[in-house]
């Protein structure tokens, strides 16, 4: 197994999972403002495959480089930060107060990956907050690099990995060379919970901070959102007072009849 | 409180505050509940005693930390994974047959 490495770990901070999600006055967005937000799980499950195999390449004394990257507003910093509690070694900010979108989301991580050289760049497999599933996949389009998406386990070995893949139905197991791009699914790993003493530790780890101009990226938006919408709500039962009513009611109201 | 246990139970106390942030019950009534059990054991002076309750403290840390995790992966798993579950549950039905028991793929 080769002794160095470098990873890249993308972080998305997202609208956390157990609040309730409102749909704006204006029906244009989801109302992100005082509301809780954390690291997206998927990311989690990254940044936690990062750490386990510069763990496992310590034991050989081999060595990894973790550095995590997150694109957006400056509050991303946040994400960083419990991600280098996690047990990163460096974070990479790319702030923007814009709407990134996937493709804006892939080309500004080309531009790090140009930059930091990775073997392997990890992400989630999606957002939790738009589902796009997009961003792994476009950012190997952009580089030229194999995928492995949707990993549920991965084995390193000298210059390749082998990764299993949840697909529709089973599991396919394929081998890559490095680098690659690895998107992770739900059961890849259990995410370790920093610990306290790790989050102070994290706050004086390297963040360095980079400018999507710096990165000489183009992010317009291409995609107009018109309108956003909450699911209808759920109608309440109705008791019936007899098997007439019964009928009545599937004919008449139901329609089912 | 003697002193060698001193900085370790003040961490304890302070890593479950942290971690009782994003109890599902709410932040004050895990406050309440961690501030009544170490006041309770605030008299204890055994040094073999007051190590086992700091062994049950980072007991409970490592339980709650697993409760976290569930939690959120069940929410996951119920976002994303439901329907394809009830799909393969369905598919098995199918596919069963009834008289030997076998599944047929």
């Amino acid at each position: 197994m080769s002794s160095n490495l470098r990873i890249l770990v993308a972080c998305k901070r997202v609208v956390d999972y157990a609040v309730k999600i409102r749909v704006n006055a204006a029906g244009s967005a989801v109302e992100t403002a005082n509301v809780k937000h954390s690291m997206n799980p998927f990311d989690e499950i990254g940044t936690e495959q990062a750490i386990q195999i510069k763990e496992a390449l310590a034991k050989n004394k081999g060595n990894a480089d973790v550095v995590v990257v997150s694109c957006g507003p400056a509050k991303a910093q946040e994400t960083l930060r419990t991600a280098l509690a996690m047990g990163a070694d460096r974070a990479i900010h790319v702030e923007s107060d814009e709407e990134l979108q996937p493709l804006a989301v892939a080309k500004l991580l080309k531009a790090v990956v140009e930059k930091e050289k990775p073997d392997i760049v990890i992400l989630g497999k999606q957002a939790i907050d738009d589902d796009s599933n997009q961003t792994g996949q476009m950012l190997a389009g952009l580089l030229n690099w194999p995928q492995a998406t949707f990993a549920s386990k991965v084995e390193l070995a000298e210059k390749a990995m082998t990764v299993t893949r949840e697909i529709d139905g089973g599991v396919e197991t394929i081998k890559t060379p490095l680098p690659a791009i690895l998107t992770t699914d739900l059961r890849l790993n259990v995410p370790r919970y920093a610990s306290l003493p790790n989050i102070m530790k994290a706050k004086k780890k390297p963040l360095a901070k980079l400018t999507v101009a710096e990165l000489g990226v183009d992010v317009k938006p291409r995609l107009e959102t018109l309108k956003v919408a909450e699911p209808p709500k759920r109608q309440g039962g109705k008791l019936v007072e007899s098997v007439d009513d019964l009928v009545d009611k599937l004919k008449n109201e139901a329609k089912v009849l | 409180m003697s002193s060698p246990s001193r900085q370790r139970v003040i961490a304890l106390y302070k890593q479950l505050s942290y971690l009782g942030r994003e109890y599902p019950a709410g932040a004050d009534y895990f406050h309440k509940k961690l501030k009544s059990a170490f006041l309770k054991n605030k008299d204890l002076s055994d040094p073999v005693e007051i190590q086992k309750r700091i062994d049950l403290g980072d007991y409970v840390c490592k339980e709650i930390e697993a409760m976290y995790h569930i939690n959120k992966y069940r929410a996951m798993k119920k976002r994303y994974y439901e329907e394809t579950q009830v799909e393969n549950i369905q598919s098995k039905l199918e596919n069963t047959n009834w008289a030997d028991g076998t599944v047929k793929r």
